[in-house]
């Protein structure tokens, strides 16, 4: 049956009426998301903090995530080396090739691969069982029971993300130069010695400063993100999965959005 | 005459353009147990979490003990909910946690009590609902669904509230469990002294527990009465509900 308001004689949808339906919804989205984030800090930087369930959710987040942080690190470390070698090659520049890959992988590539896998994996585990609370009203029966789900569910969830993630990275930060290390010594014929010594001297604080601080951003996107989803998640087994899908493609969109945005600060304030 | 614990007045609710509740007026008074019938999408559910706080009406008022709590927040809203129970619909049990920590979730997070003697009272209230202490530190999907409703039971007593509400809280299980449940209701809420409400469309629970009963139609209380005249309400609503007929004043919902 024609909807009036959205589709015109034909029975074509109006692109205009489609068009700002989508804007409203965006907004409207945007804000109430902005407003769960806003309670969500504000219950996880004012006390009576939940210890137990904050170490529990460092376990389950920063812990078993270490194995594809590890995994995704190596192998992207080992890929860049590869190509920055075949690359330089064409400009007799192959020896940068410790440099970009200390560089790349501190700044950039560390910190956005260890959010893309976590958006994947804790994302979406985070927002499966927050929906699965919600569906069988154990949100509900929280509340009742005097807790606050933001206190008792999300704030030790966000602050967990916000404490591992740095971690992560710089673990990732160190696996993925070693990536790049095994590539260039034993596929390209790099001297292992000057290999490790240009690295180090190419090192610097404000390189991996600038990773770390990405990845506590991060981190707080892929906890909201996950609860955020979680919470408003609908009945049945669609309404979960539709939720843990829309948490992952909403965090893994935000974590490189808020990365390129990083980026261009830590440029602008010459770091 | 007594205060009521509990008065819906002219509640109304609506999601997008379905009204839900369309002034639903309705008191509790101590020691009662009420139980409201209504079929599916008759707006039960939706009533019981206006009352409860976990949703705020658009009209009307809900007071507790003769007080307007509609729109408290934080620590009113906190005070109020420590004297009510709440037995949800599936259990609601966290899954997360041992059927003892359930039982006691309020003394362990709102009271602050100390884990040794949270389990002790937790135990203590087990056995209540006659469940024996070595289910205590099992999680709720190794207990099968009639023992998860006792301790969803035992949950919602633990404190001794004043008011304590029942969601369907025989959907789900076979008839005799079903009676067990019943029975353990109306005893444990005798036992305590407290105002229950139940909402259930369960003519066989409604008769068990009621004191009183009233019928939700369309988002009002259209009948109401003592649990004896249900049979002879003169109203053709009721009646069918009670006989359970699919032609009638109320369509079913199919």
């Amino acid at each position: 049956m024609s909807d009036g308001s959205t589709t015109n004689s034909g029975g074509f949808p109006n692109p205009l009426a489609w068009l700002g339906r989508g804007a409203i919804g965006l907004f409207a989205e945007t804000g109430r998301l902005a407003i769960f984030a806003g309670r969500t800090k504000a219950a996880a930087f004012t006390p009576p903090w939940n210890l137990a369930q904050i170490w529990k959710q460092i376990v389950a987040i920063g812990f078993y995530s270490l194995p594809v942080v590890g995994l995704s690190a190596v192998f992207i470390g080992a890929a860049l080396a590869l190509n920055i070698y075949t690359g330089g090659n064409r400009f007799g520049a192959e020896q940068f090739v410790p440099n970009i890959v200390v560089l790349g992988i501190t700044r950039e590539l560390g910190a956005t691969i260890t959010g893309l896998m976590l958006a994947g994996r804790v994302t979406a585990g985070i927002a499966a069982e927050i929906g699965a609370m919600k569906v069988t009203e154990q949100i509900d029966a929280l509340k009742t029971l005097s807790a606050n789900p933001f206190r008792y569910l999300y704030a030790p969830r966000f602050l967990a993300a916000c404490i591992t993630l740095p971690v992560l990275v710089l673990i990732a930060d160190i696996i993925g130069v070693m990536g790049g290390w095994l590539v260039s010594v034993f596929a390209l014929d790099f001297d292992s010695t000057t290999y490790l010594r240009n690295t180090i001297d190419f090192l610097t604080m404000e390189d991996v400063v600038v990773g770390l601080i990405k990845a506590v951003i991060f981190g707080a996107v892929i906890a909201i993100m996950g609860c955020y989803q979680g919470s408003k998640s609908k009945a049945g087994a669609t309404g979960v999965g539709r939720a843990a899908t829309l948490s992952m493609v909403g965090a893994a969109v935000l974590v490189l959005a808020s990365n390129y945005m990083l980026s261009t600060l830590f440029v602008r304030i010459g770091i | 005459m007594t205060q009521p614990i509990l008065q819906l007045k002219g509640v109304e609710k609506s999601f997008g353009s379905n009204q839900v509740l369309r002034g639903v007026d309705i008191d509790v008074v101590p020691g009662n147990s009420l139980v409201v019938l209504g079929g599916s999408g008759s707006g039960k559910s939706v009533m019981l979490k206006n009352a409860l706080g976990l949703m705020t009406p658009d009209a009307g008022q809900i007071l507790f003990n003769g007080e307007d709590v509609t729109h408290d927040q934080g620590r009113e809203r906190e005070a109020m909910r420590a004297r009510i129970g709440m037995l949800f619909q599936s259990g609601a049990l966290f899954d997360s946690l041992t059927v003892w920590e359930n039982v006691a979730f309020r003394l362990l997070n709102a009271e602050k009590m100390k884990r040794s003697d949270a389990k002790e009272r937790a135990i203590e209230t087990l056995k209540k609902v006659r469940l024996g202490s070595s289910v205590a530190d099992l999680y709720p999907a190794e207990i099968s669904g009639g023992m998860q409703k006792r301790v969803a039971l035992a949950r919602a007593i633990i404190t001794k509230p004043d008011l304590i509400f029942f969601d369907e809280p025989t959907t789900g299980l076979d008839p005799i469990t079903a009676d067990a449940i019943n029975d353990l209701i109306l005893e444990q809420v005798k036992a305590l002294g407290a105002a229950a409400v139940t909402i259930t469309h369960d003519m066989a629970s409604a008769r068990k527990v009621a004191d009183e009963i009233a019928m939700l139609f369309e988002g009002r209380i259209i009948w109401r009465g003592p649990a004896s005249s249900i049979e002879n309400s003169g109203n053709a609503h009721v009646d069918q509900f009670v006989n359970g007929r699919a032609d009638g004043p109320i369509q079913p919902a199919i």
